[in-house]
């Protein structure tokens, strides 16, 4: 799937023809360098690395110095595999040649965006998985509103299931949303305004794949 | 907001093509209507009693009028294609941001002075 990798800037919105108002996240897609092409002789399955932002020389590990060497770039602060780039990128997909925005996408094109959720913290099986909480408010109960309820049967198993949903960590997980429309880009400033909302946070690394 | 959030906005807001209007100012609203696959002009005219989220693509403004002895309000987003023109037909004079006042008002207390 081909793809890019960028940033997340924020949100806004905007009207379509029909005066619908569209929230639309936007994202600083590119450009990215293709620091790796792998095909089926040497490694046995075709992929291509792509690397975004800059990392300073410093803070780079000499192995991977060497391996941003061989593409002749700056070290950078993201590398990300995609697998089977399509046959169209085929001539831009050499080592060192720059990906941009408009290379992968045009406007009026569907996307998955791939980003890390917002860590939540220790959160409740309410928010956690949705569960709706135990009956009223009223009627005796003082303290039972946003509990799982039961999480099992007596002597038979006498033991808890493996995979129970109950309270735990939530959020920071990977997460992907399918067909996002690309409302607009600029290709200029490497600009990519995509309808609907994008996990993660501000600045946080999203993929971008068509 | 980032530099380049600023950029998009202000780039989308190119599209904005309305006269200057505030609190106070009585206005006609052209506004488009959809039926089936006809299209006609409906004109709301009243007070604007306040503008929201001034200066983003999600601002919206706030008419009141009395149709029938019936306060009606209407709210408008400013970026909306459906919106045809809007007429400012008298600016007004007020002292605060948002008239919400003129709910409680009726007849002659609920004038607003003109700005002259």
């Amino acid at each position: 799937m081909p793809g890019i990798i960028g940033r997340k800037l924020g949100m806004t919105s905007l009207y379509d023809e029909s005066g619908k108002s569209i929230a639309c996240t936007l994202v600083q897609a590119g450009p990215c360098v293709v620091t790796q092409v792998k095909n089926e002789e040497t490694d046995g399955y075709r992929a291509v690395q792509l690397a975004y932002g800059e990392r300073k020389e410093k803070n780079t590990p000499k192995a991977l110095k060497g391996h941003f060497a061989k593409a002749k770039t700056s070290p950078k602060s993201k590398l990300v595999e995609f697998r089977d780039f399509r046959a169209e990128f085929e001539d831009k997909v050499q080592l060192g040649n720059t990906i941009t925005t408009q290379d992968v996408f045009v406007e009026g094109d569907f996307l998955d965006a791939i980003g890390t959720s917002k860590g939540k913290g220790f959160q409740g099986v309410v928010k956690r998985h949705g569960f709706g909480g135990v009956g009223q408010s009223t009627h005796g109960q003082h303290n039972r509103l946003r509990a799982p309820g039961s999480i099992g049967a007596c002597s038979f198993p006498s033991r808890v299931f493996k995979g129970l949903k109950m309270a735990g960590r939530t959020g920071g997980d990977r997460v992907k949303v399918l067909n996002l429309k690309v409302m607009k880009i600029y290709p200029e400033k490497n600009l990519v305004l995509v309808s609907g909302s994008i996990p993660g946070a501000k600045n946080s690394y999203v993929i971008l794949e068509k | 907001m980032s530099d380049l959030l600023k950029f998009v906005e202000e780039d989308l807001l190119t599209a904005r093509n309305l006269p200057e209007f505030g609190p106070g100012d009585t206005v006609n609203v052209h506004y488009k209507i959809k039926e089936g696959n006809k299209e006609r002009i409906q004109q709301f005219q009243g007070t604007v009693m306040q503008i929201r989220n001034g200066g983003s693509t999600g601002e919206t403004f706030t008419v009141r009028k009395v149709s029938s002895g019936v306060g009606v309000e209407r709210i408008f987003p400013v970026m909306s294609p459906n919106i045809e023109k809007v007429e400012v037909l008298r600016k007004g004079k007020v002292r605060r941001a948002r008239l919400f006042y003129l709910r409680g008002r009726k007849g002659k207390a609920a004038r607003i002075k003109e700005k002259l």
